[in-house]
């Protein structure tokens, strides 16, 4: 028990450590720059000290339960040896984390907005709705099939340079024939589709599959799903905004 | 008493977005691979952990971060601030905006070093790596690469260039950079550039953005003001790929200085040359094996 207690301890000032970065920033350009007072320094603390605690959880629930499961999950498919089965798992998973996602759901709203306000769909409510659902949808299917082009890659150790530069070459392709006012969209689609709970499943899941097949170096092999996941929402609410025009 | 229960509601909040992922797992565990989870009571007390720290970290940064940061990037974008009480603002020049810039890369790099999901990948590159990408460091490079896009960004909704010029560049770079780049930081420097930008980058990003995008004449926040999460997640994988070229040729100079004292302990007393030195990079000394 003690023992733990001092992991704990020593994981809590590691937080303190990581965040000491923020609180500079924020005090240097409170009080050199904008030559502000701070205004309510008490719940700006409490809340600080919240971040602090809440960090040294997560992080420490991530060895315990996020990566373990990961990786066993990858393992005893490889042991299994169906691809069928794995390859339906992965696009669930990053079908099934995207589509729920808040930051996607935020983004969604915001584009729909956008959308309406430059009369590319008509000014309704239900039809935002539904702009915002599609754009939705297309994101956390391109991040399904991402995940699953990224298990293929990992099963027949495809170099992952390839696949990310033909995935370049169609972005610009596609910018060129895209309407305007989607680019910016899809592009920063493909960063928000990340989340803090997929990212250690998707490594761990990656990197699992990477050590169980014979040949694979976990280094080289295990790592890039998560930039397949970024690249293809860019191309496919790209197609999204053509279809829709 | 009011905390708790903001707590508890963001708990909440917590546990529905993690609800499908959970189902998923343990539908697949159940029906397809039909076995108990290992460590079944470690994995559930960590899922806890994670949940509960999760709900914490965003209720803290609900508290204390995001209020503050959103209200900096608002007076920093000012007009008052920035052209000390000019009240018509005609044309703008990209240097009157010098203070959003440092602003911008002071708080892209902070964030990135507190953001839980680069933590789980440095941390997972370490292992897998047995020590020869270090954690601490992979996350200074990424924090650097999102330093570099976010104030490059905001330089772009200054001066209203569009978009893609700015991503094709940066693409052409990754492209030629992964020719020369050792071969074993390729896909980890791919993966950086997604895990950058999450729960605590972009919602200060989006609030630099947009107070950007809406105090300069002729920017719409609208259209201007989404693009900064692009560049903040190209840049980190241009800086990761040059500070695994930066240490490779840190090694091979070491190398080629370790030889060159080599040969003139051997003129001095010529003997024979001790056992050859080690790299000193384990990235190159890996690839070499």
């Amino acid at each position: 028990m003690n023992r733990q207690f001092l992991v704990f301890l020593k994981a809590l000032l590691g937080s303190c450590k990581d965040l000491l970065p923020i609180i500079l920033v924020i005090a240097f350009f409170q009080f050199a720059v904008l030559q502000q007072p701070m205004p309510n320094i008490g719940d700006i603390l409490v809340g600080l000290a919240l971040v602090v605690l809440g960090l040294t959880f997560f992080i420490y629930g991530l060895e315990m339960g996020l990566f373990p499961i990961g990786e066993s999950m990858a393992q005893a498919f490889a042991k299994k040896g169906s691809i069928s089965w794995l390859l339906t798992f992965a696009f669930c998973l990053g079908f099934g984390t995207t589509v729920a996602e808040p930051a996607l759901i935020a983004v969604a709203k915001e584009a729909a907005s956008v959308a309406a306000s430059g009369g590319i769909i008509s000014d309704t409510l239900a039809a935002q709705l539904s702009y915002a659902n599609g754009l939705r949808f297309t994101v956390a299917f391109a991040v399904g099939l991402a995940i699953v082009i990224g298990v293929l890659r990992v099963i027949r150790g495809w170099p992952i340079q390839y696949l990310i530069l033909g995935g370049y070459v169609l972005v610009v392709l596609m910018t060129m024939i895209a309407p305007h006012w989607i680019i910016g969209i899809a592009y920063d689609s493909g960063g928000v589709t990340t989340s803090t709970i997929t990212v250690p499943l998707v490594t761990a899941l990656g990197v699992g599959l990477a050590s169980a097949i014979k040949g694979r170096n976990p280094m080289i092999d295990g790592f890039g799903l998560i930039a397949l996941a970024s690249l293809t929402p860019m191309i496919f609410v790209m197609i999204y905004g053509m279809v829709i025009s | 008493m009011a905390l708790l229960l903001e707590f508890l509601t963001t708990l909440k909040n917590t546990v529905i977005d993690v609800l499908p992922i959970l189902s998923i797992i343990l539908g697949f565990q159940l029906l397809v691979i039909r076995k108990p989870i290992p460590h079944i009571k470690q994995v559930g007390f960590g899922f806890i952990y994670v949940l509960i720290g999760l709900a914490l970290f965003l209720l803290g940064l609900e508290k204390a971060l995001f209020p503050l940061g959103k209200m900096m990037a608002k007076q920093l974008t000012a007009p008052e601030f920035i052209h000390a009480g000019e009240q018509v603002l005609t044309n703008v020049h990209w240097s009157d905006y010098t203070w959003v810039y440092i602003f911008a890369a002071a708080i892209g790099f902070s964030t990135t070093i507190a953001e839980p999901s680069l933590i789980a990948v440095a941390i997972k590159a370490e292992e897998v790596s047995g020590g020869a990408i270090n954690a601490n460091n992979l996350r200074i490079s990424v924090a650097i690469g999102v330093a570099i896009g976010i104030a490059l960004g905001s330089y772009r909704i200054v001066v209203g260039h569009p978009i893609h010029y700015y991503i094709i560049s940066g693409y052409v770079v990754v492209v030629i950079q992964t020719f020369f780049c050792p071969k074993l930081i390729v896909p980890l420097a791919y993966d950086s550039g997604g895990v950058t930008t999450s729960t605590v980058t972009v919602p200060l990003v989006a609030a630099l953005g947009l107070g950007l995008a809406s105090t300069i004449p002729g920017r719409s926040p609208l259209i201007d003001g989404f693009g900064l999460i692009a560049f903040a997640s190209l840049f980190p994988i241009i800086a990761v790929m040059a500070y695994a070229q930066l240490t490779q040729a840190k090694a091979r100079q070491a190398e080629r200085y370790g030889e060159k004292r080599k040969r003139i302990k051997i003129n001095k007393r010529s003997l024979q040359p001790k056992k050859q030195e080690s790299s000193k990079n384990p990235i190159q000394d890996k690839k070499n094996r």
